[in-house]
């Protein structure tokens, strides 16, 4: 199965998945204690789709994320310390406060922001891969968005218009099941959201988006062929988010059971990676330890540089509503 | 750069339309046109006529009818380095992409600390007095002067349309230019080279010493006749087209009211909740102490633009209704 993957590949996928983990959890109990301000949607259980497909992006291949999109934003390359800074509403962070969790954006590693409306990146992807193939650049765009997002028109308009043009896109649709608090039995009448992609005459492909080599390798294809002006595909990645739709353990409403979750804990994508690595002796237990405790020590260096980092001044208000 | 002074030459609204877009593309290898009809068939106004053979159908692209997919396209290919004009046939249509405008091409630039720039242009055909009913004719500026991260101008002269078009290309923020459906053939000077109107910038079309009328869009011309109509009163009107809504040049608004000491604000949109309300609040905050008059404000009935032409005049404001408002305000 990952015969063709480097084992430096390997690694560094399951680097972009453990930073995802531990920021996300860590960021979940700082919202909840009341530290980070607004709303925190997270990532945990989902890591291997960001990491998988991230791991064939360049910096310069764009990204569009979604309201759940830190995981989206670390895999891209997103320093710790501007991501925290922005969830607390600082000027060091990388919207200068402005944006906040679901708005986080870096032209510099290729990320579009994070959206706060739900099949809001789409169709900013779709200009973007319109806008490479006018500079005839290589780049590539993708946008995430999930299973409830793929009901929504503006997706819809942007596959049409990417298949249309055949451009160098990839549309991400992580399917976890759940379109806020609602099944996606109740809120679609398909089971596989790639079967759309017939419709936009592009391929529609599903892979197990809890793992994370079998996501590498799908969007690898995927992007290769949109890099070679193959045109786009729709990479429906199955997957699950262990808390709840905001924060951890969210509003406790009763729309999915505590064994529905063990039970997907149980394909966890990091454990499962781990085991992989072990196996092929590419990474021990201890090394496995060595980097959940770097990427810890991190996650503690960074929420240190939020907490001591400036808020914005109110005078820098009106800055950036236009150029 | 300055204002055109040479080279003028007659052409309609339509044209002049054309002419801008024309001087854009040429002015900027990534600026493209993208649009429903815009290519083949020029735009259903024909003011994009012949520039895909002029310009190739990589800068003059048709898109599906898919309003949201238009102005995502724009926004996307802006914040990708690209400086897209994406037009939106009828403003009517902005209720098809809303989110994308409101949410997205507006605040993207905010949200994100600044770090990226759109430079989009919209063009898009407002207006009523076509019989084209309630979902073709409206004027919708309001919608959007409300929402910050937006520039919005209204040309209402063919030399106005040339040069805010180059402008709002030129700009590096989204602009969304409202074009006049009923002004389309009328005929003005449009010099061939290429100049911009500033944004931002209102234009005195006629010099007044005791009414201001302010008059968005095509009610400048209705304006300019209720003051040849008014000087038989005594008024001798200054008229004011903003030509830029947002930012709004309220400056020479209060100077001139200051100077006239009466007001009255003119628009196609319906009157309530419209952008007069705006005006006038601007006239009454900077110039209280210099008016004689309440401000007056001359716009649509609350009604759903109507179809048949007996009740669609009725609807329009025009200059008699100019008139007659002026006269009831001040007493004549």
């Amino acid at each position: 199965m990952s015969d063709a993957i480097s084992k430096e590949t390997l690694l560094d996928i399951h680097r972009r998945m453990v930073r995802i983990r531990h920021f996300e959890s860590t960021a979940g109990k700082l919202m909840e204690d009341g530290k980070i301000p607004g709303a925190l949607h997270l990532y945990v259980g989902q890591e291997a789709v960001a990491a998988g497909v991230m791991a064939n992006l360049t910096d310069e291949d764009q990204i569009t994320s979604t309201h759940r999109g830190h995981g989206h934003c670390i895999a891209k390359g997103g320093a710790f310390n501007e991501m925290f800074a922005e969830l607390y509403g600082k000027v060091t962070g990388y919207c200068k406060g402005k944006g906040g969790s679901m708005h986080i954006s870096n032209q510099a590693l290729g990320i579009l922001g994070a959206n706060g409306i739900v099949g809001g990146g789409p169709p900013i992807a779709m200009g973007a891969a319109f806008a490479n193939k006018f500079h005839k650049n290589g780049k590539v765009a993708v946008p995430f968005f999930g299973d409830g997002a793929s009901n929504e028109g503006s997706v819809h308009e942007a596959a049409n218009m990417a298949g249309l043009y055949k451009l160098p896109i990839v549309f991400v649709c992580e399917n976890n099941g759940y379109g806020e608090y609602t099944p996606q039995a109740k809120h679609q009448a398909i089971v596989d959201v790639a079967d759309r992609a017939a419709g936009y005459g592009m391929p529609g492909v599903v892979v197990d988006g809890m793992d994370a080599v079998a996501v590498y390798e799908a969007a690898r294809e995927a992007i290769n062929r949109a890099r070679a002006g193959d045109g786009p595909t729709l990479l429906e990645c199955k997957t699950y988010r262990y808390y709840d739709h905001v924060g951890i353990r969210g509003m406790g409403l009763n729309y999915r059971t505590d064994e529905e979750v063990e039970e997907w804990k149980k394909k966890d994508a990091i454990d499962a990676l781990e085991r992989l690595l072990a196996d092929q002796q590419m990474l021990s237990a201890d090394e496995a330890k060595a980097v959940h405790d770097e990427v810890l020590a991190e996650v503690a260096t960074a929420i240190k540089f939020a907490e001591d980092s400036p808020l914005p001044d109110p005078s820098t208000l009106l800055d950036d509503v236009y150029a | 750069m300055a204002e055109a002074a040479t080279k003028p030459r007659t052409l309609p609204y339509v044209a002049a339309i054309t002419d801008g877009v024309r001087a854009v593309l040429n002015e900027q290898p990534t600026a493209f046109v993208a649009g429903e009809d815009v290519a083949e068939a020029g735009s259903v106004y024909g003011y994009y006529n012949g520039l895909l053979k002029e310009f190739g159908p990589e800068r003059v692209i048709d898109t599906p009818i898919s309003e949201a997919g238009i102005v995502g396209l724009g926004v996307g290919a802006a914040a990708a380095g690209c400086r897209p004009i994406i037009d939106i046939m009828f403003m009517d249509f902005l209720g098809e992409c809303m989110d994308e405008v409101a949410n997205q091409m507006a605040k993207i630039r905010f949200m994100f600390g600044g770090n990226t720039s759109l430079p989009v242009t919209m063009l898009t055909m407002a207006g009523a007095g076509a019989s084209l009913a309630a979902q073709h004719s409206q004027s919708l500026e309001a919608w959007i002067c409300h929402l910050p991260g937006l520039k919005v101008v209204m040309p209402t002269t063919p030399y106005d349309a040339k040069g805010l078009i180059i402008a709002a290309a030129r700009d590096d923020n989204p602009v969304i230019v409202v074009l006049n459906k009923m002004s389309l053939a009328m005929q003005g000077e449009v010099p061939e080279e290429d100049y911009e109107i500033p944004i931002g910038k209102a234009n005195i079309v006629r010099q007044g010493s005791n009414l201001t009328i302010v008059a968005l869009g095509r009610m400048m011309h209705e304006a300019l006749k209720a003051a040849d109509q008014l000087k038989e009163f005594g008024i001798d009107a200054e008229v004011i087209d903003p030509r830029s809504l947002q930012p709004f040049d309220t400056d020479t608004v209060t100077a001139s009211v200051r100077k006239t000491h009466r007001a009255i604000v003119v628009h196609e949109a319906v009157r309530f909740g419209g952008f007069g309300g705006e005006i006038a609040a601007q006239i009454q905050e900077q110039a209280f102490d210099y008016l004689d008059a309440p401000v007056g404000r001359v716009g649509a009935p609350f009604s759903p633009v109507p179809f048949s032409p007996a009740l669609e005049a009725h609807y329009v404001p025009n200059a008699e209704r100019i008139v007659a408002e002026t006269k009831r305000l001040l007493g004549l």
